[in-house]
C-alpha cells in the first residue's frame, strides 16, 4: 500500500513538471524605450485603461496635459519600430498594444480615433533620440 | 454691447489691474530690477493646471487684408490636424471635413467683394452645447468649443442647431490622424482653435494653423490670442477699431470676429 502511495506521488509530480515545462503561448511583449514606466509595471499590466481613462477627461475638458498619464506619451515610449526604422502601426502584431490585446482577444477602441505611432516631434522631445531608442530596443529584444 | 457684457469686462480689466499691481510691488521688493513690461508677458499655463476663466481665446479676421482666391488657412489647418486624407477621398465633397473654409461675398448694392475665412466661431452661449443630448459637446472655461469624441454618438443635432455650419461629421474610417488631433468615424467635429498649440507649456504666445499659414503668405489678415488680456494684439485691435460678429443678432457672443464686413 505505501509503495502504491509513494508512486502516485511521484507519477503526480512528474506530471505536473511535464504542464509547467509544456510550451504555453504567451504574448510576445515589446520592450519600451525608456527606464522604466511611469507606473510599476504589474499595475500597468493591470490598470492601465483606469490611468488612460482618467486623464482623458483631464485633458479633454480641463486642458491638464501632464506628460505622466499623457496617452501621447505612452505611444512615443512604447514605439515599436519595424526593419525600415518605420514605427509599426496598431494593425500589426508587433505594435506593443496589439501584441497583447490580440493574444488576450480584446478589441482596442483607442486607435479608431488616435494615431497609433508617434509623429517625428515627439519622439524628438523624448528624452532618447530615435536612434538610441532603436538600438536600445534591439539590445533589448535580444536578451 | 449688452450690460452685462460691459459690466463683465469692467470686472474682469478690474481684477487683471488688481492682479498685476499686487505681482508688480511683490517682484518690485524681491528683485528691483525686474522691469513691469516683463511682468506684462503673458505665461504660458503649466501642464498640470486647469484652463479657467481667466482667458477667452478668440480671432479677429480682417477681411480688407483676407485676399481672394488664397485658401493658405484652409490648408494650413488640413496639414496641422490631417483631414481629408487616406479614406476621406471616399466622402463626397460636401460631406468632408472642413474645419475652416473660405466664403466670397458680394454685396449687390455696391458691388463689394470681400473674401473670408469661415469657422467654427467658439460663442459663449453655443447653441451646439444647448442640444447635445449627451454633453459630449461642450465649452472649455477659457471659451474654446469642443467636442468629446469619447462620449459623442453622432447624432448630428449640432451640426443643426448651429447658425454657422461650422461642423462636420465624420463617414469613413480614418487610420492616418495626427497625434494632436484625435478623430474617427461616426463622431462630428469643427475647429478647436489649435487646442493643442494653446495648452503647449512652453509656448507662451501660441497661435493657431490657420493664423501661421496666413502670416506665412504675407497677408496676416488673422490675429489669434487671448481677448481678456489686455496686453495682447487682438485685445489692442479690437479696442482701436469697430469689428462685427457674424448673426450678432443671435447675441451668442463669438469668439471670432470680423472687421471689414
Amino acid at each position: 500500500m505505501k509503495y502504491l502511495q509513494t508512486m502516485l506521488v511521484m507519477l503526480t509530480v512528474v506530471l505536473l513538471n511535464t504542464i509547467a515545462l509544456a510550451d504555453v503561448p504567451g504574448p510576445n511583449i515589446p520592450k519600451a524605450n525608456a527606464e522604466k514606466c511611469v507606473e510599476p509595471t504589474q499595475e500597468m499590466r493591470v490598470n492601465h485603461m483606469e490611468y488612460i481613462l482618467h486623464q482623458r477627461d483631464d485633458t479633454v475638458h480641463e486642458g491638464i496635459r501632464t506628460k505622466q498619464h499623457s496617452f501621447k506619451n505612452c505611444i512615443s515610449c512604447h514605439a515599436v519600430y519595424d526593419e525600415n526604422n518605420q514605427a509599426v502601426n496598431f494593425k500589426d502584431e508587433r505594435h506593443f498594444c496589439s501584441s497583447c490585446h490580440t493574444y488576450a482577444a480584446v478589441k482596442i477602441d483607442c486607435f479608431e480615433c488616435h494615431a497609433s505611432t508617434p509623429s517625428k516631434q515627439s519622439v524628438r522631445t523624448m528624452s532618447l533620440s530615435k536612434d538610441d531608442m532603436k538600438k536600445a530596443h534591439e539590445t533589448r529584444s535580444e536578451k | 454691447m449688452s450690460k452685462t457684457e460691459t459690466a463683465e469686462t469692467n470686472g474682469i480689466s478690474r481684477r487683471k489691474f488688481l492682479g498685476t499691481g499686487i505681482a508688480s510691488a511683490a517682484t518690485v521688493s524681491l528683485a528691483p530690477g525686474v522691469s513691469f513690461i516683463n511682468l506684462a508677458h503673458a505665461q504660458p499655463k503649466p501642464a498640470g493646471q486647469k484652463v479657467d476663466d481667466s482667458k477667452r481665446w478668440g480671432m479677429l479676421i480682417d477681411t480688407n487684408k483676407c485676399a481672394k482666391g488664397c485658401d493658405a488657412c484652409v490648408k494650413g489647418c488640413n496639414d496641422e490636424h490631417n483631414l481629408n486624407v487616406g479614406d476621406e477621398d471616399l466622402s463626397r465633397p460636401e460631406q468632408q471635413s472642413q474645419w475652416i473654409r473660405k466664403v466670397d461675398l458680394r454685396d449687390k448694392l455696391t458691388g463689394h467683394e470681400s473674401s473670408l475665412p469661415l469657422m467654427c466661431v467658439h460663442c459663449e452661449h453655443p447653441p451646439c452645447v444647448d442640444v447635445c443630448p449627451t454633453g459630449a459637446s461642450f465649452k472649455r472655461e477659457d471659451g474654446i468649443v469642443l467636442v468629446d469624441k469619447h462620449i459623442c454618438i453622432g447624432c448630428r443635432y449640432c451640426m443643426m442647431a448651429c447658425p454657422y455650419k461650422a461642423r462636420s461629421f465624420i463617414h469613413e474610417e480614418l487610420t492616418m490622424q495626427s497625434e494632436n488631433a484625435p478623430r474617427g468615424k461616426g463622431t462630428v467635429e469643427s475647429c478647436t482653435l489649435c487646442v493643442h498649440r494653446v495648452d503647449d507649456p512652453n509656448n507662451a504666445n501660441p497661435i493657431t494653423a490657420c493664423a501661421e499659414a496666413c502670416n506665412k503668405e504675407g497677408h496676416e489678415a488673422i490675429i489669434f490670442g487671448d481677448i481678456k488680456d489686455s496686453n495682447s494684439e487682438i485685445n489692442k485691435a479690437l479696442k482701436k477699431y469697430s469689428t462685427s460678429a457674424i448673426r450678432e443678432d443671435l447675441k451668442l457672443n463669438p469668439g471670432v470676429r470680423y472687421r471689414g464686413i
